[in-house]
């Protein structure tokens, strides 16, 4: 066991820092640098443009050769120092993404949570039943091809144009300032809506399709077939049949963690919702490499912190990975 | 008579058409008899087996009664059937390695099936300890999950399983063709052992392994191609056969003290037909040695001497002694 866990452990250490490399290297790899943007939306002229260059790239410690920078970067992560943004300046980085981390957890666990049970339970529900699996066959295909950002804009005009139910940009109302208090939280769940609707909308198609047929899988595996044969009520069999699939959908789970960032960016950036794929964008927009990166972090740390907690829950819920185990710890 | 079948046809849908898997089947089996069946594969065994106690599509009953101990069974009714399964009909099935939830501990599952079916566990509990002892298998492995199991040992697991609640009739469907030799006869002296201490009345042993029931086997039924061939106490069956299809398979079997390097064992020539469009008449006739006109007919399963039933239109002594 702790065996195991070691070599898990060792796997996602590898994977952290070659990711944190590779992290590192995507800003620099875009064209210009964030100074020139800097010095040339400040509109300056003559040798103000040189001493001002040099002043922000020492500022930034980006006069330094790439190796050091490199290595600086490692030492500052491992201070919990991200940086200062470039396009907030001088707001450093950690608070920057602070700041949107709040919407993004708000936004994206019940979406992926609550997408996820309702259309695994609708699913099963819908496997073997005729006339359900003729409808949503067909509907949930749909759903779960739709882009998250067509579905977004969709959304958008229809409730936020056409029929004026919902507000269609930000996280809370422009005229508003943070405060707890009852209109300032129901604003935030009226800008809150559409973006979680879109995610839960599309998402909640694939889990319905791979649950249906999950189930019809297992449905015709041997130890259902015998259960029926010494007389086992359907409800038993189903549940066995469900509990059994949704192995599968639970290493679905912690991938759809790692892949919805990117939907959630299209969905944040429809609705300018101010969580971590609107700061990305932002980040790329202005060049702001310190920013850039402390976001892909964030995001590389959510993904491997996911799939760890399936590793882990998988141990605990499927016993043959228990014995694998046993099998490589000899 | 525990057993009895009358005119059992069991037709499987598919797009194609109907398979005729099973054709006019007339069969008894008395309490407390092993009842051998063997025949080549897809001739039939399992899908009589399966009609027996989970008939569901694509099979289809076309027509047949069956009785158990006196009463009618109502196999074509899902419901009402259920109350019939585990506790007066039970199988051992053919896949009985995968045949228990993989991720449920095995006592835990006994548990579950028992209470949907309203049996207290913790009454059964001591005998269900007895009865692993007696298949030689320690009553820890109610808390093991079924990979932690050997094959062997889910086989003898599914044995007491299905046994559990002393069922009329059980049908072991292949249950010692996964096996090695020496858990063959283990297995099968199990089953024989079972009906001594009553815990099953009769059994219905499907294989196609003929020297397993020459062993265990009171009586031994052949199937052809989806229809009975014949049926007799084993010895009958083994040493004076009647249908030339028996004849042939029982004759292509190895005898001990034969050397075949001189010469060599014979087959039956040709191929079973295909059950989806199956020559009328005897199944048997396109290969059989024997056959003249009359064979275009189907023969009846007729009991030629007392327990011994043949379906063939020759007179059976004719080539009994030839």
């Amino acid at each position: 066991m702790a065996k195991y866990f070691r070599r898990k452990l060792l796997i996602y250490l590898l994977t952290f820092i070659i990711a944190v490399t590779v992290d590192w290297c995507i800003p620099r790899f875009m064209p210009g640098n964030p100074v020139d943007l800097i010095i040339s939306r400040a509109g300056l002229k003559g040798s103000a443009v040189s001493q001002m260059y040099t002043f922000y790239m020492q500022a930034f410690g980006l006069d330094q050769p790439i190796w050091k920078q490199y290595l600086n970067f490692w030492i500052a992560i491992f201070h919990g120092d991200l940086g200062t943004s470039i396009f907030l300046f001088p707001s450093p980085v950690t608070k920057v993404i602070l700041g949107a981390v709040p919407y993004d957890l708000a936004l994206l666990i019940p979406a992926i949570l609550t997408s996820w049970f309702a259309g695994n339970n609708f699913g099963a529900f819908a496997a073997r039943s005729k006339r359900l699996d003729n409808t949503l066959l067909p509907l949930g295909y749909i759903l779960t091809g739709t882009p998250y950002m067509w579905l977004g804009i969709v959304l958008a005009w229809a409730f936020g144009i056409a029929w004026r139910i919902f507000p269609i940009a930000g996280g809370y109302s422009f005229a508003m300032r943070p405060a707890l208090t009852l209109p300032f939280i129901w604003s935030l769940f009226q800008h809150w809506f559409l973006p979680f609707a879109s995610l839960f909308i599309v998402q909640f198609g694939g889990w319905a399709i791979g649950m249906r047929n999950l189930i019809i899988y297992e449905l015709e595996a041997d130890y259902s077939h015998y259960l029926a044969a010494l007389g086992a009520p359907k409800r038993l069999v189903r549940k066995y049949a469900f509990q059994n699939a949704m192995l599968p959908q639970l290493t679905g789970l912690a991938l759809q963690l790692g892949v919805i960032v990117a939907g959630a960016l299209a969905t944040e950036v429809v609705f300018s919702y101010p969580g971590i794929g609107y700061l990305i964008l932002q980040a790329i927009h202005n060049e702001d490499y310190f920013l850039l990166q402390g976001c892909f972090l964030f995001v590389v740390i959510g993904v491997l912190l996911a799939n760890f907690i399936i590793d882990i829950t998988y141990v605990i819920v499927d016993p043959r990975t228990r014995a694998g185990m046993q099998g490589g710890a000899s | 008579m525990s057993l009895n079948i009358k005119n059992l046809t069991v037709y499987y849908q598919t797009l194609k058409g109907d398979v005729q898997a099973l054709e006019h089947a007339n069969l008894s089996i008395a309490d407390g008899e092993i009842m051998g069946l063997a025949g080549e594969s897809g001739c039939g065994k399992t899908t009589l087996s399966n009609s027996l106690i989970l008939l569901k599509p694509p099979m289809k009953l076309i027509s047949g009664t069956v009785e158990l101990d006196g009463k009618p069974l109502p196999i074509t009714d899902m419901a009402r059937m259920d109350e019939y399964r585990f506790k007066k009909v039970s199988i051992i099935p053919q896949y009985a390695m995968n045949a228990m939830n993989p991720t449920r501990k095995i006592g835990k599952m006994i548990e579950e099936l028992l209470h949907s079916r309203r049996v207290d566990y913790s009454t059964l509990r001591t005998e269900l300890t007895r009865r692993l002892e007696l298949v030689k298998l320690s009553p820890d492995i109610l808390d093991m999950y079924p990979i932690e199991l050997s094959g062997g040992m889910k086989q003898r697991m599914v044995m007491v399983l299905s046994t559990l609640l002393n069922p009329s009739l059980l049908l072991a469907d292949e249950v010692t063709s996964a096996l090695d030799v020496s858990s063959q006869k283990s297995v099968s002296e199990m089953l024989v052992e079972f009906r001594k201490r009553e815990f099953v009345k009769s059994v219905v042993v499907i294989t196609h392994d003929i020297s397993i029931l020459y062993q265990i086997a009171d009586s031994i039924m052949i199937m052809y191609a989806g229809q009975l061939a014949e049926k007799a106490s084993t010895e009958t069956i083994i040493h004076r056969p009647l249908h030339p299809y028996t004849h042939l398979l029982i004759s292509s079997l190895p005898k001990v003290g034969v050397r075949y390097a001189e010469k060599r064992l014979e087959g039956i020539p040709g191929n079973p037909p295909l059950l989806l469009n199956p020559p009328i008449g005897c199944r048997f006739r396109e290969r059989c040695p024997m056959a003249f006109d009359k064979c275009v007919e189907e023969p009846p399963f007729e009991e030629i001497e007392e327990g011994h039933f043949v379906a063939c239109w020759k007179e059976p002594k004719s080539y009994a002694q030839a």
